[in-house]
């Protein structure tokens, strides 16, 4: 993986730059300090490290506007950082960029029930989002797995999404308007409490943009009433193909889970030798989640198991309490650091027609022999949402290198099989080279064209999503 | 009139236009300032693709809307977001095609639950204003590869591009639905029942009031959930509401969703979209001007008709909501009305630059619709 080479005038002009920062800031809220920059030096792609030239935490959209003007006057990249859980390098800095955290944005500023919307700043958490209503009951629905840490302003950067999107769809779908400074320190609102644009959605091509086109400091989110109770049911099949046949015949009958995810052989024995959850020892499972009053939940998990019998499960476990439902998700709430106790592993995300699941989980499975390297499969099923998890061993040179080779290979065939790249964690730094393989010239040009009105300098997080090669002369 | 019935004739004939193209899906949305050019009619049409178990499906965006319907219904599935038939309410002839409807971002009753159709729409391919061959987003429910274009051009009234195929998020018909229904209530007292309901676990999808008329609250999914579900708001926070059922229930939300109230009588028709709380004051706010109310998501997408003369209380309207927040758009009007009064909301100065910049972007030369969102 390349980053571009800093430009040797920004770093030589580190003190003036930090000068003109701390002049603009309180004094903790600038970070120039090497041992203090550490902490910025990566994000969740922790394979991939640089400090950058400083760190900045703005406490109000003010300050950020306060910040991005003096980044522009000195033509210094910015590049945003929400709570730095990126599994796609997003937050990933370069030697000559400024930081700008968001962490001390995290005040809920407006709470209104009747409208069913909550206004934050977007350094919050996102359950935290959750946390400031669920009392009366409500909450908002995006649900990614890092839920506890990361912010709101990564979820709209990435579009973030998670195990209950099936019903509630993901962030753009959730999200009402923003208050956003622009590459020049501007600040402008889009969007509110209202549904939908008054002229062109330039809400749903900001949600999504990998923080290219603006810093969002504000957002107003849509919240739900919660539903009366919510209770899941663990099924395991012979084999993927199996299971991957009764999740599409599940999603025909217009019963309408709120989640169906799956787990093969090798993520089962991960999580059981880690957390014992109780799998059943078979060569896939699915868990799917309902939602309702007791009634509603015993009616919808009956046709399920109706559905699932069809396909010769070796297993069929309801849940018949909180304790129960506790124990079936604990398993799959554990896999990825099941999956990190057995050996080092690279999280893919791409995302397949449902239709293609067992063809590529088989596919997946040829491509594990061909490298010698082992993958587990955890996912989102009823989206087609992959999360093939590669495991490696850093410490063995030219392991990382053997992985990178085999995930983009995963990620080919989901663009083949008339999928994507990226479902729900970005492209960063990690899918950036692939975009050609999803994308024609002229696809990327116009999305570029997109950034070069919102950010004609290119200093929002420039070596980002697009092929270095193909957004050189832009960013030069 | 040129009929196109390809992606690249398309992107020929766009490359070598020398003026404006007025472009045309089924021509039933005449909305927005009148565009003089030639008339570019996208017969681009067919099912491409469906996969009933994917609830995924690809379609020409000249494919009439009623076709889409009928292969839906075939599998038991629907589009989730049921687009208004503006022939309704304008007095248009033809067949609303998907292209124009996510072009226009239609969305119905449904859409304060399950979303827009901007919302329901997974990819697109259109031609942008130069003639090249764009396509952006794919056929997968999460994907967030690259810049999310599909949003852009959904509600960018073929002003950005003119859309060729889109792949759509289809949804699983319900066994069944009913609708409870009062009689009688004010809009500030009809708006608190909706938002009462809408603020309950029992996941409403659709939740209007007729002002001076009745004040409705949907409910669909299984036979006895539908039957729960509705009785637990009727002795709740809906007491007093009675429950009507099946086809009637149908009936009532086919005319909600194509502003069937409002549109026999004449006038010029507003859509305005406010949070549902601000709904009650901006109509006391407008007074007697306003003829004829419809109140629809939840009370925050209001349909208004007002006599078609001066500026349509443009002035008066617009004001009001810019003090709360939203949006006005001027849906029914005379051309020589539209062409006189702003049909979409004007937007706040660094907003309307960058819709300006976008659009030079796509359109170079302007040619795509040109000044119909005033843009």
């Amino acid at each position: 993986m390349q980053m571009p080479q800093p430009r040797e005038e920004l770093l030589a002009a580190k003190d003036r730059i930090v000068a003109r920062l701390e002049e603009v800031l309180p004094d903790d809220a600038v970070i120039s300090d090497e041992i203090e920059l550490k902490a910025y030096e990566c994000d969740a792609l922790s394979a991939y490290r640089c400090p950058p030239l400083c760190a900045v935490l703005p406490a109000s959209t003010e300050e950020v506007a306060a910040v991005m003007k003096v980044c522009h006057e000195a033509g210094v990249p910015v590049v945003p950082r929400g709570a730095g859980t990126s599994l796609a390098g997003g937050a990933l800095p370069t030697a000559d960029s400024v930081i700008l955290g968001v962490a001390r944005l995290n005040e809920v500023l407006e709470t209104d029930y009747d409208n069913r919307f909550i206004r934050v700043q977007s350094g919050r958490t996102n359950l935290s989002v959750t946390g400031a209503v669920e009392a009366d009951g409500f909450f908002y629905a995006p649900d990614p797995s890092s839920q506890l840490a990361c912010a709101i302003a990564g979820n709209i950067a990435m579009n973030s999404g998670g195990a209950h999107c099936l019903k509630y769809g993901v962030t753009t779908n959730n999200l009402l308007g923003v208050t956003m400074v622009m590459a020049d320190g501007e600040v402008v609102e889009i969007g509110g409490p209202y549904l939908d644009a008054g002229g062109l959605d330039l809400l749903g091509l900001v949600c999504g943009s990998e923080g290219q086109l603006g810093i969002v400091t504000e957002a107003t989110l849509r919240i739900l009433a919660k539903p009366e109770g919510a209770r899941p049911v663990l099924i395991g099949f012979s084999s993927n193909v199996v299971a991957g046949a009764c999740v599409s015949d599940i999603i025909k009958t217009g019963i309408v889970p709120v989640a169906i995810e799956f787990m093969d052989r090798p993520c089962i024995e991960a999580t059981e030798a880690f957390v014992h959850a109780g799998y059943p020892d078979c060569e896939a499972l699915l868990i799917i989640e309902v939602e309702g009053s007791d009634a509603e939940i015993e009616d919808q998990l009956s046709r399920i198991v109706a559905i699932a019998e069809r396909h010769d499960p070796v297993e069929i476990r309801e849940s018949a309490s909180a304790e129960e439902s506790a124990k079936i998700w604990l398993g799959r709430k554990s896999a990825f650091g099941a999956m990190g106790q057995i050996n080092d592993y690279m999280c893919l995300d791409g995302t397949i027609p449902v239709s293609e699941l067992p063809h590529v989980l088989e596919r997946i499975g040829e491509l594990s022999e061909h490298y010698g390297l082992r993958v587990g499969n955890v996912f989102h099923a009823g989206d087609g949402n992959m999360h093939p998890l590669i495991l490696y061993n850093a410490n063995e040179p030219g392991q990382l290198e053997k992985c990178e080779a085999m995930g983009a290979d995963i990620l080919r065939l989901c663009v083949e099989v008339g999928g994507c790249l990226t479902g729900e964690h970005g492209v960063g730094v990690e899918k950036r080279e692939l975009m050609e393989t999803q994308y024609a010239p002229a696809d990327l040009d116009i999305q570029m064209a997109v950034k070069d009105v919102f950010d004609p300098g290119w200093l929002l997080n420039p070596a980002k999503v697009f092929p270095l090669e193909v957004s050189a002369s832009r960013r030069a | 009139m040129k009929r196109i019935e390809s992606e690249a004739e398309l992107a020929e004939v766009v490359a070598g236009a020398n003026g404006a193209l007025r472009v045309k899906g089924g021509g039933t949305r005449d909305v927005g300032a009148p565009v003089v050019g030639e008339v570019l009619e996208v017969g681009i049409s067919g099912v491409t693709l469906y996969e009933p178990g994917s609830l995924t499906m690809v379609v020409g965006a000249g494919t009439p809307v009623a076709e889409i319907d009928a292969v839906l219904a075939a599998e038991g599935q629907r589009l989730a977001f049921e687009p208004m038939d503006h022939r309704v309410l304008l007095g248009t002839t033809g067949a609303p095609t998907i292209g124009g409807a996510v072009a226009a971002n239609v969305s119905g009753p449904r859409r304060i639950q399950a979303g827009a159709a901007r919302d329901f729409t997974l990819g697109a391919r259109f031609v942008d204003g130069q003639g090249r061959i764009v396509k952006n987003g794919g056929r997968v429910m999460k994907n967030v590869t690259g810049y999310d274009l599909v949003k852009l051009m959904a509600g960018s009234w073929g002003t950005l591009g003119v859309l060729t195929e889109v792949s759509l998020k289809v949804q699983a018909r319900p066994e069944t639905e009913a609708t409870l229904v009062a009689e009688g209530l004010d809009p500030r007292a009809g708006v608190a029942k909706l938002s009462a309901a809408l603020g309950s676990p029992f996941d409403v999808t659709g939740a209007a009031h007729e002002v001076g008329g009745r004040t409705l609250v949907r409910i669909e999914g299984l036979t006895d959930q539908v039957a729960y579900r509705t009785g637990a708001l009727m002795d709740g926070v809906l007491a007093g509401f009675e429950r009507i059922e099946g086809d009637a229930s149908a009936d009532v939300w086919a005319g909600i969703r194509d502003v069937a109230p409002l549109a026999a009588a004449e006038g010029a028709v507003w859509k305005v979209s406010v949070t549902p709380g601000d709904g009650p004051a901006l109509l006391e706010a407008l007074g007697d001007r306003v003829q004829g109310a419809l109140m629809d998501w939840g009370g925050g997408l209001i349909w208004l008709r007002v006599p078609e003369r001066g500026n349509c209380a443009a002035g008066v309207l617009r004001e009001a909501v810019a003090k709360v927040g939203g949006h006005a758009t001027l849906v029914r009007a005379s051309a020589e009305t539209r062409a006189q009064v702003p049909v979409f909301q004007p937007q706040p100065a660094p907003i309307a630059a960058l819709s300006r910049q976008l659009k030079a972007k796509f359109d170079p030369r302007g040619i795509l619709n040109p000044g119909l969102m005033g843009v």
